[in-house]
């Protein structure tokens, strides 16, 4: 079976700005993809150009097998749900919600039972006669998704949905998002420069770096096994240690003053040059004594912030790098300037591929 | 106080050149008319007793008997309202498509469309009369080509009083249109587009309706001069016809009837508050 979504090796510049470079990713039917990346990534400008509204230098875009690019934005199936939600300000939660059945020349009737049951759908019902202006952030939001989702359209575009709303509403809308799509079927590919985000709602996630996909992949898998520097730290700030491989299969890092030892042998010949990631909530404190021979660096606490469920920790090695320590919220609080001992496990220890 | 003294400018300026002018108007309005210097009984004598009321409501009530003067008026009306509407339907497009231009050509644009109000407004009224009068340009080229025998009459008709008022009022439609179109966010049009809306159905059911005060504003900036305008009608226009402004000007310096003539003025400022009113009301609702 063919995927819903093709996207083969497209390219876009703006000017002299490379937006996207030979970048290819496919979408299963019924599958929800994040974008994930920082601004300049090139990941606003892949959902504008699925939508319609900017044209590929080169490379197809298929849905369904057939290419979408020669067709305008009216005429492609697929639906956006913009960042600031693109509400008409002249037209009622109703006319806003029946625009596109309008355009389609579905039958009043069929528009009228189409719209309040979508509205019934997110809890909006009742509030048909209202303007934009009258409804609050989520609400907003709420008649956007369900406007851009009333044609049941087989992919929705999805640029920063949850971006402007409020963090109390942010947990339980991506909820609400979620069980949406997996209610209506419909394929969801959506934008974010927020990891957590992208991490708790999406099937898989593709890591976007200054137009190319640096990684694709389920959220766990991303996560514990970042194939680059750039995903490793960009998704949840791991620390890069770099080092040599030594004859007997393990790695010295020089940096951080401290031998390591893979869960697999590393696979490169002896001297060459690795680097691994090591997740700042994967490093405990060890208790003082003696220093184990690998897998552990002593060194000084320099920086300390409270994050309620943890303690972001600065420590400086004694060798010089800095590592990010992730302590538990509940431990006693450790003291600026204090010594301390790092221990982690041989499998925290993830190799990247550059 | 400071609030009053940085305020005090404007409110001066609107008690000496506003509010007292139609205080004095209103005045002269509800006089007799009189033969002496100025040509009118004060309707407020002052004499030994206090004040004494002498004004009358006659100036009125020859508006309202007289036939003359209603038409005039519902003429002048009606020719401002044809030139708002011309100058809308001129302008909209104008609007869009410097709307639409590259940014570095939006200025430019702007500035052509405000070019003749550097050339002063008399030349280019002088200049329609050039064109179009009977040994006119336009009438000498088409005799040239053996298009007409004789010449077509042009000038003094309602073809070139719309020509002017057009010429004159297109700017003050432009620009408001102009903002409004400007302000209008584009991602609703993209919006309206990947719903499933042809390029004409965006414009029809977004950006037509969302640029409607700005045409609303246009139209009122050109129809409240417009109606009053006596320079145009008077130079191009059929002098058949009189507008109110001509009118007007007839009862002030020919009858030196300044009471009626202020009754008329009165009356005009009184017909155009109800549009304005109206737009406002528009605007509060949105």
């Amino acid at each position: 079976m063919t995927s819903l979504l093709q996207v083969q090796e497209v390219s876009k510049r703006f000017g002299a700005t490379v937006a996207l470079d030979r970048l290819s990713l496919e979408v299963a039917r019924g599958e929800f993809v994040a974008l994930l990346g920082g601004s300049g990534s090139g990941k606003s400008t892949l959902l504008r150009l699925v939508a319609g509204f900017e044209v590929p230098d080169a490379g197809r875009i298929l849905l369904d097998g057939a290419d979408l690019v020669p067709l305008p934005p009216h005429a492609r199936p697929v639906s956006m749900m913009f960042q600031s939600y693109a509400l008409f300000p002249h037209l009622s939660v109703f006319d806003n919600v029946a625009y596109g059945l309008r355009r389609e020349g579905v039958a009043a009737p069929e528009i009228a039972r189409r719209v309040a049951e979508a509205l019934e759908m997110v809890g909006l019902a009742g509030l048909e006669s209202r303007r934009p202006h009258q409804l609050s952030g989520g609400q907003r939001q709420r008649v956007a998704l369900v406007r851009s989702l009333v044609k049941r359209p087989p992919l929705l575009l999805l640029d920063e949905p949850l971006g402007a709303l409020d963090a109390s509403l942010r947990e339980r809308t991506g909820f609400e998002l979620r069980a949406l799509q997996r209610a209506t079927g419909a394929g969801f590919v959506m934008v974010t420069h927020d990891q957590a985000e992208a991490l708790a709602l999406a099937d898989r996630v593709a890591v976007l770096e200054a137009g190319r996909l640096a990684q694709l992949g389920p959220p766990v898998a991303l996560y514990e096994r970042p194939a680059t520097r750039f995903v490793a730290t960009f998704l949840g700030a791991a620390n890069v240690l770099e080092g040599r491989v030594t004859a007997d299969g393990r790695l010295d890092c020089d940096a951080a003053g401290c031998t390591l030892r893979l869960a697999e042998p590393p696979g490169r010949p002896a001297g060459a040059a690795m680097a691994v990631a090591l997740r700042p909530e994967r490093i405990r404190l060890l208790p003082g004594g003696t220093m184990p021979a690998e897998n552990a660096v002593a060194g000084t606490l320099r920086d300390l912030a409270y994050r309620g469920e943890a303690w972001i920790a600065v420590v400086a090695a004694d060798a010089g790098q800095a590592l990010r320590v992730s302590l538990p919220g509940d431990s006693a609080p450790p003291a600026s300037g204090m010594r301390v001992l790092l221990g982690w496990a041989a499998e925290s220890v993830v190799p990247l591929q550059d | 106080m400071r609030r009053f003294l940085l305020l005090a400018p404007a409110w001066l300026w609107l008690l000496a050149f506003v509010a007292a002018p139609v205080g004095i108007l209103m005045a002269i309005a509800l006089a007799e008319p009189g033969m002496g210097v100025p040509p009118f009984v004060p309707p407020l004598a002052w004499d030994a007793e206090g004040p004494r009321w002498q004004g009358t409501l006659l100036s009125f009530r020859i508006l309202a008997e007289d036939r003359y003067y209603l038409e005039a008026f519902l003429r002048s009306l009606k020719v401002a309202f044809l030139s708002a509407g011309i100058c809308l339907v001129l302008a909209y497009p104008m609007a869009l498509g410097i709307q639409r231009a590259r940014p570095a050509w939006r200025t430019p644009l702007l500035l052509l469309v405000l070019l003749p109000f550097w050339a002063g407004f008399l030349l280019r009224m002088g200049a329609w009369i050039g064109l179009l009068r009977d040994e006119g340009w336009i009438n000498g080229v088409l005799h040239a080509l053996g298009l007409v025998e004789a010449p077509l009459p042009m000038l003094y008709s309602d073809l070139a009083l719309y020509l002017g008022m057009a010429h004159s009022y297109l700017p003050f439609a432009v620009l408001p249109l102009y903002a409004a179109l400007s302000r209008l966010d584009p991602v609703l049009e993209a919006a309206a587009a990947d719903l499933g809306a042809r390029p004409f159905t965006v414009f029809r059911t977004v950006t037509l309706p969302l640029s409607l005060p700005g045409a609303a504003a246009g139209f009122l900036l050109v129809f409240i001069p417009a109606a009053g305008e006596f320079v145009i009608p008077e130079l191009l226009g059929p002098p058949e016809a009189q507008l109110i402004g001509r009118v007007l000007w007839g009862e002030f310096f020919q009858n030196r009837d300044w009471p009626l003539a202020s009754a008329l003025a009165v009356a005009l400022l009184a017909a155009l508050i109800l549009p304005i009113r109206l737009f406002q009301r528009l605007e509060a609702r949105r």
